[in-house]
């Protein structure tokens, strides 16, 4: 036999035995993007690692196939009048390892996400809850937290303010009731394979770091019933070429990396059928520095850079995947419907490129006196494109740009301490809800502490807005407090990101969704 | 020779105390840290995460910590993969790394060694061209090309092979990697070989050897490989460390869960703990691997001697 014909042959005994052995059919091989750092939900950092740890934690209120919102380990909830206590109804169900899932695991979950030693990411998400800053600062005791169990399946959450967002917060991975009996035993090592009790869907089997990590169906799980999946494995591929190559293999039938920008066209011709596109809540924008001194402090150069940039040239021929041009800077596909605009929207381009120039004047630049400029993004190939193309455009005003390309970490660095004058940014929901967006510019949020962006209107609104209830209401507050931001030209919207993954054709229960939440819970293999 | 070994042990440990003290703090000094990400955190949050991993404290305090932690073996947690200390990470990633780098540095033997000596014999003909101008390619060609081609075509379009994946270290997983990891080795043997033989071929001792009428074959396998050997052991030395620590490219595009990854990532992400327990393993493992390489020395040349 050729060497040629021996390694097809080989394989095909591999599968075979692999067959006989037992090995559950209907187990789904996922390319996970990256290898998962923790799966200690309250020490996560990023979708790789929460795919994971939300099919193994059930939150109070879950996910729905199409992203909405559903009862999860809640029942049932009420919010009172005034918006400021939620009492939850537990349902009965179980950990993994027959203990009852009861309200003081929730508590016990709530207070350990604010407490100082597990420096979770996000806590200041919960900041609402009463005493949570002071607990997270370590100024008050995690027992001080204002939630309580009057029983074992009633949870009550008592906020010191409104906080229209506040279900959806609860939504998040790090919100998940967790097995207070399992953790106050087995402490840091709780997470490991053996050892770690799950609520959700899927119980851990196994994790080898940088190969897999394994999840198999939890009998225990209070659905278990309308789980089709028998199992999931977990692959680590941050390489989006090298995920393609194995999910055209047949090895993968979901892949997460992403698609290379520089193959996207063949994909969509190739495999249209396997290629998910979808707009998710998260926005591509230049951040100004606007503090004084800066040239950029300067509304009419502001207003001029935002007139010069034509996005559908960025979107549509140098990206190409379906990303949508932005005016704004919520995201559209955020829920809670804010519809601020740039007023120059709809004028032509140019119409903009004259008024951009007149302003320009205005403010004492031009040809002769070229105002220099400099534009910092993080290393990658799509931000140098948009770079260059934003660059040309501004050309023509007579803006000099210095292009400064780092790494991630001193990129964001440089940020953080407002060392820059025009920065790359990409702002990713951890909420579906603009109060994420809003919040990041308002007093004290991570956008207005990079850019210096200040202005007590605009935190009114954005206070105001995230205290009001009325769904209506309360978009009115939002679209005026971002129309507020675009007035001032304080950012550079570009556009709208999308995600791009690839399902295999046989697979259902999977969407598109803003959030770019897939519950492993509801797929399902079809024949 | 152990007492010779002994002291080069002895004076490796000044030279890894260097080299960790100053990767310490190179490390430190580079802009950015740990917890700076697309989005700035809370003042408060942040706190808590120095806090968390003591980067709070001063940094000559940060230093006297961690190497007082080192002294016990304890490399630290990892800031990234937090359910993992560096030591676990290592341990669980280094056999993997071995495996795949072992069985490359082989096959780089195996077929380097004799492709230099055929092509340093027929000098100037049309193998030796063939074999150089190969191996040429295969230097120029950085394996992150050679790669993606390798699971395009043997993974995809031929599908003989997975196109990546461990699946437990099955040899179907093994071939690709392994090929990819060993063009650039082969070709860099085979020119090493090639050249260093040719040295040879002209020395005296030859010359000698063919006057006495010893056969071409003889004078070749007998007198000629193993001097022509010495360059190829010196720098194999430093190439195995290199190798069988494993390679960000390789373990990316083939999925394989080594340790070549955490040094480039752990850089990037400022994972301090962890790029420095990679620094010192690395560190460790050269040092050995150049003493191996001069032990080897006194068994291929009768002139060095170790007493």
């Amino acid at each position: 036999m050729s060497f040629r014909r021996l390694i097809p042959a080989l394989l095909l005994a591999g599968t075979a035995a692999a067959m006989a052995s037992g090995a559950p059919a209907a187990t789904l091989a996922i390319g996970n993007g990256a290898e998962p750092g923790t799966l200690d939900p309250q020490k996560t950092s990023g979708a790789w690692e929460t795919r994971i740890t939300r099919s193994l934690f059930d939150r109070l209120i879950d996910y729905d196939v199409d992203g909405s919102l559903v009862p999860g380990l809640a029942e049932s909830w009420r919010i009172s009048d005034d918006g400021t206590v939620y009492t939850f109804h537990l349902r009965d169900a179980r950990w993994s390892d027959g203990e009852p899932i009861t309200a003081s695991d929730a508590v016990f979950a709530l207070r350990r996400l604010l407490a100082p030693a597990t420096a979770n990411h996000n806590a200041n998400l919960y900041y609402a809850i009463h005493n949570a800053r002071a607990v997270n600062t370590g100024k008050a005791e995690p027992a001080t937290l204002g939630v309580s169990a009057p029983d074992d399946r009633t949870l009550v959450v008592h906020l010191d303010q409104p906080a229209a967002y506040f279900l959806q917060a609860l939504a998040m991975s790090e919100a998940a009731p967790l097995p207070e009996h399992l953790i106050e035993r087995a402490g840091t090592g709780w997470t490991e394979p053996g050892t770690l009790v799950s609520s959700g869907a899927f119980t851990l089997e196994a994790w080898r770091p940088q190969a897999f990590v394994r999840v198999a169906r939890n009998p225990r799980f209070y659905a278990a019933d309308s789980v089709a999946l028998d199992g999931a494995t977990f692959y680590p591929i941050d390489d989006a070429g090298a995920a393609l190559n194995r999910f055209r293999s047949g090895e993968l039938d979901i892949a997460y990396s992403g698609v290379p920008a520089a193959r996207f066209d063949w994909v969509k011709q190739h495999l249209g059928d396997a290629l998910r596109v979808g707009p998710l809540v998260a926005e591509y924008f230049y951040m100004f520095n606007l503090r004084d001194g800066q040239p950029l402090a300067d509304p009419r150069v502001r207003e001029a850079l935002n007139l010069a940039v034509r996005r559908d040239v960025i979107t549509r021929q140098l990206l190409g995947m379906g990303q949508r041009s932005s005016y704004w800077y919520v995201p559209r596909a955020t829920a809670g419907g804010t519809r601020g605009r740039m007023a120059f929207a709809e004028e032509s381009p140019e119409a903009r490129l004259q008024r951009a120039q007149a302003l320009m004047r205005e403010a004492g630049y031009g040809p002769e006196h070229p105002l220099p400029l400099t534009l910092r993004y993080n290393t990658l190939e799509d931000h140098k494109k948009i770079a260059v193309a934003v660059a040309a455009m501004w050309k023509p005003l007579g803006v000099e740009v210095d292009l400064i390309n780092s790494e991630a970490a001193v990129h964001y660095a440089a940020v953080a301490a407002g060392d820059f004058q025009v920065a790359r940014y990409g702002m990713v929901a951890t909420v579906d809800d603009p109060y994420d967006f809003l919040n990041a510019y308002a007093d004290g949020g991570s956008a207005a502490r990079s850019s210096g962006y200040h202005d007590a209107d605009y935190d009114a609104l954005v206070e105001r807005s995230t205290q009001t209830l009325d769904p209506a209401a309360r978009a009115r507050l939002m679209t005026r407090a971002e129309q507020r931001l675009l007035d001032d030209y304080a950012l550079l919207p570009l556009y709208d990101y999308v995600s791009a993954h690839l399902v295999a054709p046989g697979i259902t229960g999977w969407q598109s969704t803003p959030t770019d939440v897939h519950p492993l819970r509801y797929i399902q293999i079809e024949d | 020779m152990l007492s010779y070994t002994l002291k080069r042990l002895l004076q490796a440990i000044p030279t890894l105390l260097i080299v960790i003290t100053i990767s310490f703090f190179l490390m430190r000094i580079a802009p950015g840290g740990p917890f700076d990400g697309e989005r700035q955190l809370p003042p408060e949050i942040e706190a808590n995460l120095e806090a968390a991993y003591h980067l709070d404290e001063p940094l000559p305090m940060q230093y006297l910590r961690y190497m007082g932690n080192l002294l016990q073996g304890d490399f630290g947690p990892s800031f990234k993969y937090k359910d993992f200390s560096v030591s676990e990470l290592i341990l669980q990633g280094f056999p993997v790394s071995l495996e795949i780098g072992g069985l490359a540095i082989l096959l780089a033997l195996l077929l380097g060694l004799p492709l230099g000596v055929i092509a340093a014999i027929r000098r100037n003909s049309a193998i030796d061209y063939a074999v150089m101008g190969t191996a040429l390619a295969g230097i120029a060609i950085p394996n992150f090309v050679i790669a993606p081609i390798l699971a395009l075509v043997f993974g995809v379009l031929l599908a003989w092979l997975p196109a990546g994946g461990w699946n437990g270290g099955a040899w179907p997983n093994l071939v690709l990697p392994v090929i990819a990891l060993s063009i650039q080795q082969i070709a860099y043997i085979a020119r090493m070989m090639r050249a260093s033989m040719i040295e040879v071929l002209g020395s005296h001792y030859i010359r000698t050897a063919r006057a006495k009428g010893l056969s071409e074959s003889q004078v070749i396998l007998r007198h000629a490989i193993r001097p022509a050997l010495l360059p190829v052991t010196s720098y194999l030395g430093p190439a195995i460390a290199g190798i069988i620590t494993g390679s960000v490219v390789i373990e990316q595009i083939f999925g394989i869960p080594g340790i070549g990854r955490y040094f480039v990532q752990g850089a990037l992400n400022r994972d301090y703990t962890l790029v420095m327990g990679t620094v010192v393993f690395y560190g460790a493992l050269i040092v050995l691997m150049n003493l191996l390489v001069d032990l080897a020395y006194s068994a291929l040349d009768p002139q060095i001697r170790y007493d």
